[in-house]
C-alpha cells in the first residue's frame, strides 16, 4: 500500500479523479501504470495511434467505435483523467458506494453505461440512431457473411423494434427501453483488478 | 413368489437393453394348452399373476390354438406396466393444476408412491418391488442426466463453472465430513444408544449423504423459475458432485473394509488421487464421446430418420464406459451433453434437432416420475425400518446446518472475487435448495450388510432425509422464493435489439479489457470463441452448418417465421387470409426481399421435390427478382386499387367459401425410411375443379355473363378439365386461385416462407361491376388457335409450388387476354416478363 500511496502522489488531482470516479487508490494507481505503458512515447496523452497500437484490440470488430468513444469530446489526445473516466463507465456498481455518493450520479450508473454504448452507435451525435448509422454497427459485427438486403432487413426490424414515435430512428429513450429487461449492470461491468 | 428385477425404464432404452430380449423363456413350449379345456385355468393363473402352468405339461395332446404364456413375457411385461402406472400418476396429478401449482410433483409422486407401496404390501405382505441400484444407475438416471447436459445453457455454465465447482468439490467434502464427525461425536456422547457403528461407518454413511441430488433439484427448481445464475450455482454443483460423492463413498467403503488401522498418509493421498482421476476421467470420457458424436452426426445426412438415435446411443455408450472404467458415469455423460450440442444441433437436420429434443425430454421426464414414485414405493417395507429418534433427528439437523454453512461460508469466499456477488437472499435458497433424493438412497442401498451392521437403520435415515429435503423443504420452496423475494427468472421475448445489444456489450468488454490491460473473464472467453472458431468448428461441424450460424441473423429469422406463422394464423381464423392491416402497422411486416435467403428457400423447396425434371417447367422467381408473384396481403393490393369496403367483404367471403384448405396429413407411409407429407395430386386437381366450378358459377351470375352459352350449364366433375381446356383465358382467372392456393400448399408443405407480394390479389374483374364491361372468357376460345399473348395472369409465374402443377404447365399458355382491365394495368409487368414457356398448342 505504500508503494501506491507514493506512486499516487504523482499522479495529479487524484483524489479528485477517485471521488468522481469511485475507483479507489489501488485502481488508479493500477490505471496509471497502464496509462503509462500506453503512451509510448511518454508525451501525457494518448493519441489515436497508441490505441490502434493494441494488439489485441486489432480484431476487434467495433475497435474503431470504442477508440472513438475516448475522443467524444473532440482533440486528438486523451489525458489520464479522461482516460479513467471512460473506463470508470465499466465499475461494477457496488451498493456502499452509491450511498455515499448519492448526491450526483455516478458514472457507472445505468443510464451512464447505456448512454455511452448509445453513443457507439451515434456517430453524428444527434441523439438518434438513424437506419444508417445502425446499419454501419451491424455490418461490422455480424460474422458471417449476409447479403447487404439481408442486412437492411435486419437493420429496419430492429428500428421497427425499438422506434416508438415512429421516426425511424432509434433516440436514446428509446434505447433505454428497448433494453429494459437486460441487466446492463452485469453487461456493462467488467472486474477491475487490483 | 420370486423376486422379480424391475427394469422399468429398459423400456425408454429399448435399442440398449438387449437383456429383455434374452428373458429365459423357461416355459415356452411345456405349457400348450388348448382354447377348449383351459379357458377356465386361463384365467385362473392370470388372476394368481404367477402363470403357473406347469401341471398343464401332460395335456398336450392335441393342436395347442392359443397358449398362455406369462413367463415368456413376464419382465418386459412388468416393467411396461410400471411405466404406465408411473405415467399414469403423473397424468392424474395433472388433471387438477392447481395441486402441481402449490405442492411440487416431485413430492406428489413420492407421496403416491406410499400409497401404490401400501397396496403392494397389503396385497403380497411384501414388499415384491423396490429400486434396485442397478435399476437406477444404468436405466433410470443417465436420461435425467443427459437431459440436464445436452440443454444445459453453456454460457452460463462455464463462466460460473469457478463457483460451481467450489461448491461441488468444497462444499460436499465440507457436509461428508462434518455430517459423519458430527454424529460420530454425539454417538461418543451417548446420546443414540448402543449402536455398532463406527468412526469409518459413520464417514461412509455422512459421505452418501452429502451429495445434492441432481433429479431433486431439477424437479423442485424447474418449477420456482428463480433466477438463472441461482438455478445455474445450485444445478450445476448437483451434477458436478456427483464425481465427488462416487469417490468419497468408494473410498470411505474402501476404508471400512481396510479397518482403521491400515489406514496411513499413503491411503489417503491415493484416495485424492483416485477422485481427481475419478472426476477428470469421467469428463474426459465424455467429452470424447462428444467429439465421435459430432463427427458422427457430420455424416448422417443420408440416413436421417435415425440421426437422433445417434445422440442416445453414444451418450448412453459415454456413461457405460465411464461406469465400465470406474470413472465418474454421471460427469461423462453431463459432459458429452455439454459439448456436443452445439455441434449436433447444427449437424443435424431441423426435423432431428426437434426429435432429439422431445424425445430427451420424454425420457428423462419419465424417468423421473418413475424414481419419485419408487422412492416413495420402497419405503413401505416394514424389513428396512429400524427407528432411531436420535440418529435419524440429528441426521436431518446436521445435514441442514451444515449445509448452511458450507454455503455461506462458500459463498463469503466466492464474492471476494466475483464480479456479481451472490446475495445473501440466494445463498439462503441455495442452503435450503440442498436436496438429497435417490442417488443418496440407492447408495444406502448398495451398502454391505455383512460389514456394516446397522445398514437398514442407515437406509431408513437416508429415506427420511430424502422425504424431508423432497417433500418438506420442496413444498415450502415456493413459498419460500416468493417470500424472500427472490429474483426470479424474467421471461424474455425474442428480441432483436437486445440481441444485437448483447453482441456489442460483449465486444465492448473485450474492448474495454484490452485498453485497460486486464486480463479477465471476457478476455478469455474471447480467446477461446477465436481458438473454438479456428479449430474445433471446422473439425466438428458441417461446412453448411457453419455459414449459417450467425446467431443474431438465426434470430431474425426466428422473428420472421414466428410472423408469417402468426399472419397465417391469424388469416385462417378469420377465414380468410385477407385480414385487415393497416399499412403503417408496426406490425412488422414481412416485405422485404430476402436475396440469399431466398434461395435458400428454394433449395429447401427442391430437395422436397422429388420429381425436378417436371420442375423445370415451372418458372422460378429468381434470386434477383427476389419478390415472388404471390401477394399474401390481399388487404394492400385492394388499398392499390382504391376499391371500396363492400367489395373487401365480397372478396372475403368469396374467399371463404373457395379458398381451398390444403390438407396437411401423414399419410400411412409402409416405409420406414421417410415420413413423408401428403402431397396429392388429386389436391392440385380438386381445387382445379373447384376453382372452376366457382368461376363458372360466378360468371353466369355476374351480369356481364348473362344469357350465356347454356351448354355450360352442367358443370360435372369429369366436364370441369374439359372446360379448362377449352377455356385458356377462364383458366388464367384461375390463376389467381391457384395462386392462393400454392401458398396454403407451401405453408402446409412445412415451407412457411417469406411471401413478399407484388403481383397477385383478387383482381377477377368479374367482381367489379364497377369494372369495364367485357367479353365472356369462353367467347373469345376461337382466338385460341392465334395463341398471341398470354394473359397475364399467365404470365405472372406460378410461384415455385410442389411438383404436381407440372401438369398444368402446359395450360399456362394461353389466348390474348381480354380483360383489358388487368392488361392496362399489368403493362409494365408484360414488359418486364416475356413469355417464359413457348406456345406449345392447345390440347383438345
Amino acid at each position: 500500500m505504500g508503494s501506491a500511496k507514493s506512486s499516487l502522489s504523482k499522479i495529479p488531482n487524484a483524489e479528485q479523479l477517485m471521488d468522481d470516479t469511485g475507483f479507489s487508490p489501488a485502481h488508479v494507481v493500477r490505471l496509471h501504470e497502464r496509462f503509462q505503458a500506453l503512451d509510448k512515447e511518454k508525451k501525457g496523452h494518448l493519441s489515436r495511434q497508441d490505441f490502434e497500437s493494441i494488439k489485441e484490440l486489432a480484431t476487434n470488430p467495433i475497435r474503431d467505435r470504442i477508440i472513438g468513444a475516448f475522443f467524444a469530446q473532440g482533440g486528438e489526445m486523451v489525458d489520464f483523467h479522461t482516460f479513467v473516466k471512460i473506463l470508470a463507465h465499466f465499475r461494477p456498481v457496488d451498493k456502499k458506494h452509491l450511498k455515499k455518493a448519492n448526491i450526483r450520479e455516478p458514472i457507472n450508473s445505468r443510464t451512464n453505461k447505456l448512454r455511452f454504448a448509445f453513443q457507439l452507435y451515434d456517430q453524428d451525435n444527434d441523439g438518434k440512431i438513424s437506419r444508417s448509422e445502425l446499419l454501419q454497427v451491424l455490418r461490422t459485427m455480424l460474422e458471417v457473411q449476409v447479403t447487404d438486403e439481408q442486412l437492411e432487413s435486419i437493420a429496419d426490424r430492429t428500428i421497427q423494434e425499438a422506434d416508438l414515435d415512429g421516426d425511424n430512428a432509434i433516440s436514446f429513450d428509446e434505447f433505454r427501453k428497448s433494453l429494459e429487461k437486460v441487466n446492463i449492470d452485469h453487461k456493462m461491468s467488467i472486474r477491475f483488478l487490483r | 413368489m420370486k423376486p422379480l428385477r424391475i427394469h422399468v425404464p429398459a423400456l425408454l432404452l429399448v435399442a440398449f437393453v438387449s437383456k429383455a430380449w434374452t428373458v429365459p423363456m423357461n416355459n415356452s413350449g411345456t405349457s400348450y394348452m388348448t382354447t377348449t379345456g383351459t379357458a377356465h385355468s386361463g384365467s385362473n393363473t392370470a388372476g394368481n399373476h404367477t402363470a403357473n402352468n406347469g401341471g398343464h405339461e401332460a395335456a398336450v395332446t392335441t393342436l395347442p390354438i392359443v397358449t398362455w404364456k406369462w413367463h415368456h413375457v413376464e419382465l418386459p411385461y412388468l416393467m411396461t406396466v410400471w411405466v404406465l402406472v408411473c405415467w399414469l400418476i403423473k397424468l392424474v396429478l395433472h388433471l387438477n393444476e392447481r395441486l402441481t401449482i402449490e405442492i411440487p410433483e416431485s413430492a406428489m409422486l413420492i407421496l403416491i408412491g406410499f400409497g401404490l407401496g401400501g397396496i403392494i404390501w397389503g396385497a403380497d405382505k411384501v414388499q415384491t418391488f423396490a429400486l434396485k441400484p442397478i435399476t437406477f444407475f444404468l436405466f433410470l438416471l443417465p436420461q435425467i442426466i443427459l437431459d440436464a447436459g445436452y440443454f444445459m445453457p453453456n454460457k452460463l455454465f462455464f463462466s460460473n463453472m469457478g463457483a460451481i465447482l467450489t461448491f461441488a468439490v468444497i462444499g460436499t467434502v465440507w457436509n461428508a465430513v462434518t455430517v459423519g464427525l458430527s454424529l460420530y461425536g454425539v454417538y461418543l456422547g451417548g446420546a443414540m444408544g448402543n449402536l455398532d457403528i463406527d468412526l469409518l461407518q459413520f464417514m461412509l454413511f455422512g459421505s452418501l449423504l452429502s451429495a445434492v441430488d441432481p433429479v431433486a433439484v431439477l424437479a423442485v427448481f424447474e418449477e420456482v423459475h428463480v433466477n438463472e445464475v441461482l438455478f445455474i450455482l445450485v444445478f450445476g454443483e448437483s451434477l458436478l458432485n456427483d464425481g465427488v460423492t462416487v469417490v468419497l463413498y468408494n473410498v470411505c467403503d474402501a476404508f471400512v473394509s481396510l479397518g482403521a488401522d491400515k489406514i496411513n498418509a499413503v491411503e489417503i493421498i491415493k484416495g485424492i488421487v483416485s477422485f481427481l482421476v475419478v472426476a477428470f476421467g469421467g469428463a474426459l470420457v465424455g467429452v470424447v464421446f462428444a467429439i465421435l458424436l459430432s463427427l458422427l452426426t457430420r455424416c448422417t445426412k443420408n440416413i436421417q430418420i435415425i440421426e437422433p438415435g445417434f445422440i442416445f446411443i453414444l451418450s448412453y455408450l459415454s456413461y457405460l464406459t465411464a461406469e465400465m472404467l470406474s470413472l465418474s458415469s454421471i460427469l461423462a455423460i453431463t459432459f458429452c451433453g455439454v459439448c456436443c450440442q452445439r455441434y449436433v444441433n447444427a449437424n443435424m437436420a431441423e426435423s432431428s434437432v426437434t426429435t432429439v429434443r422431445y424425445a430427451m425430454k420424454v425420457f428423462a421426464n419419465g424417468s423421473e416420475t418413475i424414481i419419485f414414485v419408487f422412492l416413495g414405493i420402497s419405503a413401505i417395507d416394514p424389513n428396512i425400518w429400524v427407528w432411531n429418534t436420535a440418529f435419524i433427528l440429528l441426521t436431518i439437523v446436521f445435514v441442514l446446518v451444515y449445509r448452511i454453512i458450507g454455503v455461506f461460508a462458500l459463498t463469503w469466499l466466492l464474492n471476494r472475487f466475483r464480479l456479481i456477488p451472490i446475495e445473501i437472499i440466494d445463498q439462503v435458497i441455495m442452503s435450503y435448495g440442498g436436496l438429497r433424493g435417490g442417488v443418496a438412497y440407492v447408495l444406502a442401498f448398495m451398502l454391505d450388510e455383512n460389514r456394516i451392521k446397522e445398514k437398514n437403520l442407515m437406509i431408513s435415515t437416508t429415506l427420511i432425509v430424502v422425504y424431508f429435503t423432497v417433500v418438506l423443504q420442496g413444498v415450502t420452496m415456493k413459498p419460500l422464493v416468493k417470500w424472500l423475494k427472490v429474483k426470479t427468472a424474467s421471461k424474455s421475448d425474442l428480441c432483436l435489439m437486445e440481441k444485437l445489444q448483447n453482441r456489442a456489450f460483449d465486444h465492448i468488454l473485450i474492448a474495454i479489457e484490452d485498453i485497460s490491460g486486464q486480463i479477465g473473464h471476457n478476455y478469455m472467453r474471447e480467446k477461446w470463441n477465436k481458438f473454438e472458431m479456428r479449430f474445433i468448428r471446422p473439425l466438428l461441424m458441417k461446412t453448411s452448418a457453419r455459414k449459417s450460424q450467425d446467431q443474431l441473423f438465426s434470430v431474425f429469422h426466428q422473428l420472421n417465421l414466428k410472423d408469417a406463422i402468426s399472419y397465417v394464423a391469424e388469416g385462417e381464423r378469420r377465414g380468410s387470409l385477407a385480414f385487415i392491416r393497416s399499412e403503417n402497422d408496426a406490425n412488422l411486416v414481412i416485405k422485404k426481399k430476402f436475396g440469399a435467403d431466398f434461395s435458400d428457400i428454394m433449395s429447401d423447396i427442391n430437395s422436397d421435390i422429388s420429381d425436378t425434371e417436371s420442375y423445370s417447367n415451372i418458372p422460378m422467381p429468381s434470386t434477383q427478382n427476389g419478390v415472388p408473384s404471390i401477394c399474401l396481403d390481399i388487404e394492400e393490393e385492394m388499398k392499390k386499387k382504391n376499391f371500396n369496403g363492400a367489395k373487401d367483404i365480397d372478396t372475403h367471403r368469396l374467399l371463404q367459401m373457395h379458398l381451398y384448405k390444403a390438407r396437411k396429413q401423414h399419410r400411412h407411409r409402409y416405409s420406414r425410411r421417410e415420413i413423408g407429407v401428403n402431397k396429392d395430386e388429386n389436391e392440385v386437381q380438386e381445387i382445379f375443379q373447384r376453382t372452376m366450378r366457382s368461376r363458372l358459377e360466378s360468371f353466369k351470375s355476374a351480369k356481364m355473363g348473362v344469357g350465356q352459352n347454356k351448354k355450360l350449364k352442367p358443370h360435372k366433375k369429369d366436364q370441369v378439365r374439359n372446360l379448362c381446356l377449352l377455356l385458356p383465358t377462364a383458366y388464367a382467372y384461375n390463376m389467381q386461385w391457384v395462386k392462393l392456393t400454392c401458398l396454403f400448399l407451401q405453408v402446409s408443405n412445412g415451407n412457411l416462407d417469406f411471401v413478399g407480394n407484388s403481383a397477385g390479389g383478387i383482381e377477377n374483374p368479374a367482381f367489379f361491376p364497377d369494372a369495364p364491361p367485357q367479353t365472356p372468357p369462353w367467347s373469345t376460345n376461337t382466338q385460341a388457335e392465334n395463341g398471341v399473348a398470354p394473359s397475364q395472369w399467365a404470365q405472372l409465374r406460378i410461384p415455385w409450388s410442389p411438383s404436381n402443377f407440372h401438369r398444368l404447365a402446359p395450360l399456362r399458355i394461353s389466348t390474348r387476354s381480354t380483360d383489358s382491365f388487368l392488361l392496362a394495368d399489368r403493362a409494365t409487368t408484360e414488359e418486364e416478363q416475356p413469355p417464359q414457356d413457348q406456345p406449345s398448342g392447345m390440347k383438345k
